[in-house]
């Protein structure tokens, strides 16, 4: 055993651990060694490698990832799980976690990283991204590298972050070991195919650490329901909670987890598996001649074309992979141009206001059956903020929904899930979820005070958020800011809202309307009104949230933010900016925006 | 009721500071419609009340909304006269604040609804500036006082009306709060409470009534008020007024401590004399009336206690006037006369009939818009009738063709020409915005005499006036006690039926039908009606005729209301 003292490796511990460690292990037989070799690895694990001291750079594999959704998590979590039981050194890094500092000691990393809003990296990623892109970067001649991009193809900047990493990492003197692989919603085949080409090179890129040993695992809280197998989850409530006269339909969703073992926190999201408005399946059938009954194959299944576009494929929104092929289908000059490289503007623009079946109907087209499901993206479970604590409501999950239903070029539109939810299903109807985590939208302790912003259904997990915090007996005071076109016909849970200010557990409430008076008025505004305010709950110790749309909201409010730092400090701009960074880094600016 | 016995609106008012409670502070918060709790019932001082849309207020529930709040919002109109620049502006208020109809009311008023929070202090900021106000027109003080509109006596008519506002004006409370809030009047220093030498720290036990009458008419329906003053002329001038005292309306259902009651006629007053005794009747109420239990606090339940001796010796002391014996006079009706009547001046006046009050453009019948215009070119007044209608005052002879010309062109032309039993009928404001109200009551009377028309005119009664009226709650906004046909609200689409008072409001009802639906009122009145039609005497009044055959028992008091029912 003296061996371990060698010091021809660095050790992570210290004389005292080694110490403790040499004599919890003194008189092992081999067997039991094994054994206790295999708990240990199992514990580091079930930790997800986080809080485990990073292992130096060396002849070691770097899994980094930044995800909004936790997707990008788990593709990182498990690549490093079975890099390890393969026998190799494996430090798994949140981009969160990681000083940018390592990267120039890194040998070998992978990096899976999702792209936010128009072309954004995700809050977790900022820092780093902006450190890789920037002319602070380091040469990384010793570096081997893959990048896996995730995203959302009906934005324009499809991956954009991903690439921008898999581009610049190159540039500084990385060697590329697998090309850039961009997903779309629907990951999982080509992220799966992915770590398996990466796993496939290791053994050329890296010297196990040891000899593979049998291990067991420590024992994880595995729900049985996940992504791979959803719960159906009964309807309990499905009630509209705008009022007649508003211009939105806003839905308060309630289902029961009961007997599915599901758990989640506030600040988590919940995913639903929907289906497309039957309208919409048959106005596709209509428009392209095409037979309900024809078999289709999508992914390894063949099936009837109506059940496929019901189910399986996403019909809704377009992405740029769709119109480069309906391009091609209909020979439309225009589109063609549309997805040409420099066009990112326009198509930004076509994007937001076009749905599949607009382009369907602009550019005709006569294709097969098979041909145009080929074209279509697999359809994607839907997240949404959970809008209840579970301790306040045991065995149910809610949800806000608001319903997405608009007149446009001639003819309705909807939105595939929301009106999924709000249309198709009623009580006592089932629909098929699972939890999201979103550990990077977390209560603080109790005591300490939380400012809350989250205009429209942004604000459903701030619901959670006093639920679970009048469950707990709380002492941290609360503030929410509120905002919506109407107040008579949009206060969503105003009368929760004012429950809560009564009984003392809403210490205080700001709303913004913009359709009330001439000049429009967001909660950026009350923000700013409540500058000083903000400042001193900031002082305290506050946390911040933000939740909602991410396109104008989340990007105003950063900015009154740093004005309401820069004006109350008396910092300049740069500085309150840096301020507001040092912030979200210790985890007291959280945004959970979409 | 709390610790020491008085109500808790009596504990609002004592801690209010005037009637400033937190309104101020109400006003401007942000995340509701509504005004804190307590200040519910101070606004009301200010005569503006919170109510909510009750056709919604459910369904708002589930949506986990809150009510929708709105407010009504009274002014008062002295006597109900008012200029045809004051009703422009009240035009233009309810068009740009309110829901777009002006309301006119049982005592003279003029409400607007449908004014949410954000909008109220402008709203009674544009009153104020139109020379009107809203200052207790509502709440435990003496609201609106009113005054007969009677076009004929010119000179009698505006002596009366004089009075009116003097006594409005004396028991117009002292408070700045109303300044202070609604328009940004200098602020008391904290603390400080200005003197309120009538009412003192606590106002009145309950709302206090009072008007002015010249007979023949009782259009004022003088007999439901807490007060009156009865215009007594001798040889063509005002000798002076028999004051009444201790009428009043309200009940609760189920509760027989509680009844209308009908004044008593306690004496004889110089005209000189007016304020004094009326500030002695409003002090003795304010010592004397109940403060512990608001539905036995009106001044009708003291003097019922006491005695109306004891009464007029605490009158007489209070105000040094000893009031003589009642002079005789005689009063044949309570409703109004329609169209065009010349005064002894000459001046020409044209009563309009404004179907339960409410001034709209609805169903071909462009009243406010037809309003508006004549306002525009006339030079008069205009005088709130006690029935809810209105009345084109002070015409001369050359400018009337060009009112019947607009009257005309706006469908207003044709509306006195309704049945008489129509033309006698009245109805509270109720459902939706009234929170008191049990029943439908402006938005579902004019159906019912619909089908009540076909029954008189069956019976060849069109041209007999027979006064029917309802309200949503037994409170007797519409003042449906004395009513030949009176109905009040129990629940929805059910209603108790009085039969039987007196046509110039000299005599309660009494309760025929209980909680009855439109086929049992229909099938109740329809053999009642044809007895009337073929056996009734020479002018004899429905009222009377049904007191005659004993179809009610005569009421003649109201502690006896519920009594002579049960027989």
């Amino acid at each position: 055993m003296s061996t371990l003292a060698a010091d021809s490796i660095a050790l992570p511990l210290d004389a005292q651990q080694l110490g403790e460690l040499q004599r919890a292990v003194a008189g092992l037989a081999p067997a039991q060694l094994t054994w206790v070799s295999g708990y240990v690895a199992g514990l580091a694990a079930a930790d997800g490698g986080r809080t485990a001291p990073a292992a130096p750079p060396g002849e070691t594999l770097t899994v980094l990832y930044g995800s909004q959704t936790g997707n990008g998590q788990t593709i990182a979590e498990r690549l490093a799980e079975r890099a390890r039981d393969q026998g190799y050194a494996t430090n798994l890094v949140s981009l969160a976690d990681y000083k940018p500092a390592n990267l120039k000691r890194e040998t070998l990393l992978t990096l899976v990283v999702s792209t936010h809003g128009e072309g954004d990296p995700p809050d977790d990623a900022e820092l780093f991204h902006e450190f890789v892109l920037s002319d602070r970067a380091p040469k990384l001649a010793k570096l081997r590298y893959a990048v896996l991009a995730l995203g959302d193809s009906s934005y324009s900047n499809f991956c954009q972050t991903g690439r921008d990493f898999d581009t610049r990492l190159a540039e500084l003197g990385g060697e590329r070991v697998q090309p850039l692989v961009e997903c779309d919603l629907d990951y999982e085949d080509a992220a799966a195919a992915w770590a398996e080409n990466v796993l496939a090179e290791l053994p050329e890129l890296l010297k196990p650490a040891e000899s593979p040993l049998p291990r067991l695992r420590a024992v994880k809280n595995v729900a049985t329901f996940d992504k791979s197998n959803p719960f159906p989850a009964e309807v309990l409530a499905n009630q509209k909670i705008t009022a007649a006269d508003s211009s939105k339909d806003v839905r308060h969703i309630e289902l029961s987890l009961e007997g599915s073992g599901l758990r989640y926190e506030p600040g988590d999201s919940l995913a639903v598996i929907v289906h497309n408005p039957p309208q919409l399946v048959s106005e596709f059938l209509n428009e392209l001649g095409l037979d309900a009954e024809e078999a289709v194959t999508v992914g390894s299944e063949s099936l009837p074309l109506r059940q496929a576009l019901d189910e399986k494929l996403e019909i809704t929104a377009a992405n740029q992979g769709f119109l480069r092929a309906w391009a091609g289908f209909s020979g439309a000059n225009e589109l063609s141009k549309l997805v040409e490289p420099g066009n990112n503007a326009a198509l930004a623009r076509f994007l937001e206001t076009h749905q599949i079946i607009d382009v369907v109907r602009k550019y005709s087209a006569r294709i097969s059956a098979e041909t145009f499901v080929g074209s279509l993206r697999k359809l994607s479970p839907r997240s949404y903020s959970i809008a209840s604590s579970p301790a306040a409501n045991p065995d149910e999950v809610h949800l806000t929904v608001a319903a997405v239903r608009y007149e446009a070029l001639g003819r309705p539109h909807w939105g595939a899930a929301s009106t999924h939810l709000a249309d198709r299903v009623a009580e006592g109807d089932s629909v098929r979820v699972f939890v999201e985590p979103n550990p990077r939208f977390r209560l603080p302790s109790d005591d300490t005070p939380i400012i809350m912003i989250g205009p429209g259904t942004g604000v459903a997990p701030f619901r959670a958020f006093i639920e679970e915090r009048v469950e707990r007996g709380a002492t941290g005071r609360n503030w929410l800011f509120f905002g919506d076109r109407t107040f008579r016909n949009d206060f969503l849970y105003q009368l929760e809202w004012l429950r809560h200010r009564k009984n003392g557990h809403l210490d205080r409430l700001d709303v913004a309307f913009s359709r009330d008076r001439g000049s429009k008025v967001y909660v950026q505004h009350r923000l700013r009104e409540n500058a000083r305010d903000i400042y001193g709950w900031l002082d305290e110790g506050a946390v911040i949230y933000v939740c909602g749309d991410a396109k104008h909201m989340a990007g105003d409010v950063h900015d009154a933010l740093i004005e309401i730092i820069a004006a109350q400090a008396g910092r300049n701009r740069d500085d309150a900016e840096r301020r507001l960074k040092e912030l979200r880094r210790a985890g007291r600016y959280q945004r959970d925006v979409y | 009721m709390s610790a020491n016995g008085l109500s808790d609106v009596e504990r609002i008012k004592a801690a209010s500071r005037r009637l400033r409670g937190t309104l101020a502070k109400s006003l401007v918060d942000p995340v509701t419609g509504a005004l804190a709790e307590d200040d519910t019932q101070l606004s009301k001082f200010h005569g503006i009340y919170q109510q909510d849309d009750r056709d919604v207020r459910s369904e708002r529930k589930r949506q986990r909304l809150e009510p929708a709040y709105s407010f009504m919002i009274r002014a008062r109109v002295p006597g109900g006269v008012l200029t045809p620049v004051q009703w422009l502006n009240m035009d233009r208020i309810a068009n740009t604040y309110a829901n777009g109809t002006v309301r006119l009311t049982t005592r003279q008023a003029i409400q607007l609804h449908g004014v949410i929070k954000w909008r109220l202090k402008e709203t009674i900021a544009a009153i104020n500036e139109g020379l009107m106000d809203t200052l207790a027109a509502c709440g435990d003080v003496n609201r609106n006082v009113m005054a007969p509109p009677l076009p004929q006596l010119s000179a009698l008519h505006r002596e009366v009306h004089q009075h009116a506002e003097a006594l409005s004006a004396r028991l117009t409370p002292a408070t700045r709060a109303y300044h202070e809030i609604w328009l940004d009047g200098k602020k008391l220093d904290s603390g400080a409470a200005e003197k309120e030498p009538i009412y003192g720290d606590t106002y009145l036990p309950r709302k206090f009534k009072s008007t002015f009458a010249i007979p023949p008419q009782n259009d004022v329906d003088v007999y439901s008020q807490d007060l009156g003053f009865i215009a007594i002329s001798e040889a063509g001038r005002l000798a002076g007024f028999n004051v009444t005292v201790g009428g009043g309306m309200g009940m609760s259902h189920g509760e027989p401590d509680t009844y209308p009651r009908l004044a008593d006629v306690l004496g004889f007053c110089a005209p000189g004399d007016v304020l004094e005794v009326a500030e002695a009747v409003v002090t003795t109420q304010r010592d004397f009336g109940d403060r512990g239990n608001r539905k036995h606090a009106r001044l009708k339940y003291t003097i019922e206690d006491r005695g109306i001796a004891w009464f007029r010796d605490q009158v007489t002391a209070r105000s040094g006037v000893v009031l003589q014996a009642p002079r005789p006079f005689r009063f044949v009706g309570n409703g109004d006369v329609y169209g065009w009547q010349q005064d002894d001046s000459g001046l020409w006046h044209y009563t309009l009939f404004v179907e339960n009050g409410r001034v709209a453009d609805a169903g071909g019948v462009d009243l406010l818009a037809g309003l508006r215009a004549i306002a525009g070119t006339h030079t008069g007044e205009f005088r709130l009738t006690p029935n809810q209608n209105l009345i084109i005052s002070n015409v001369s002879d050359d400018a009337r063709a060009p009112i019947d010309a607009l009257l005309a062109e706006h469908g207003i032309g044709n509306t006195i020409r309704a049945s008489a039993l129509r033309l006698h009928s009245m109805a509270c404001v109720g459902m939706p915005t009234c929170g008191l109200a049990m029943a439908e009551s402006e938005r579902y009377l004019p159906a019912l005499v619909d089908r009540l028309e076909r029954l008189v005119k069956a019976n060849g009664l069109e041209a007999v006036p027979i006064t029917i009226r309802m309200t949503g709650c037994p409170n007797g906004c519409a003042r449906p006690y004395i009513a030949e046909i009176g109905l009040v609200g129990k629940g929805p689409g059910r209603y108790n039926l009085y039969l039987g008072a007196g046509f110039a409001g000299e005599r309660l009802n009494s309760l025929h039908l209980e909680n009855a639906d439109e086929d049992d009122i229909v099938g109740a009145l329809s053999p009642l009606l044809q007895d009337y039609a073929s056996s009734r005497g020479d002018a004899e009044r429905f009222g009377d005729f049904l007191v005659r055959t004993g179809v009610v028992r005569e009421v003649r008091a109201g502690r006896e209301f519920h009594a002579a029912a049960r027989d």
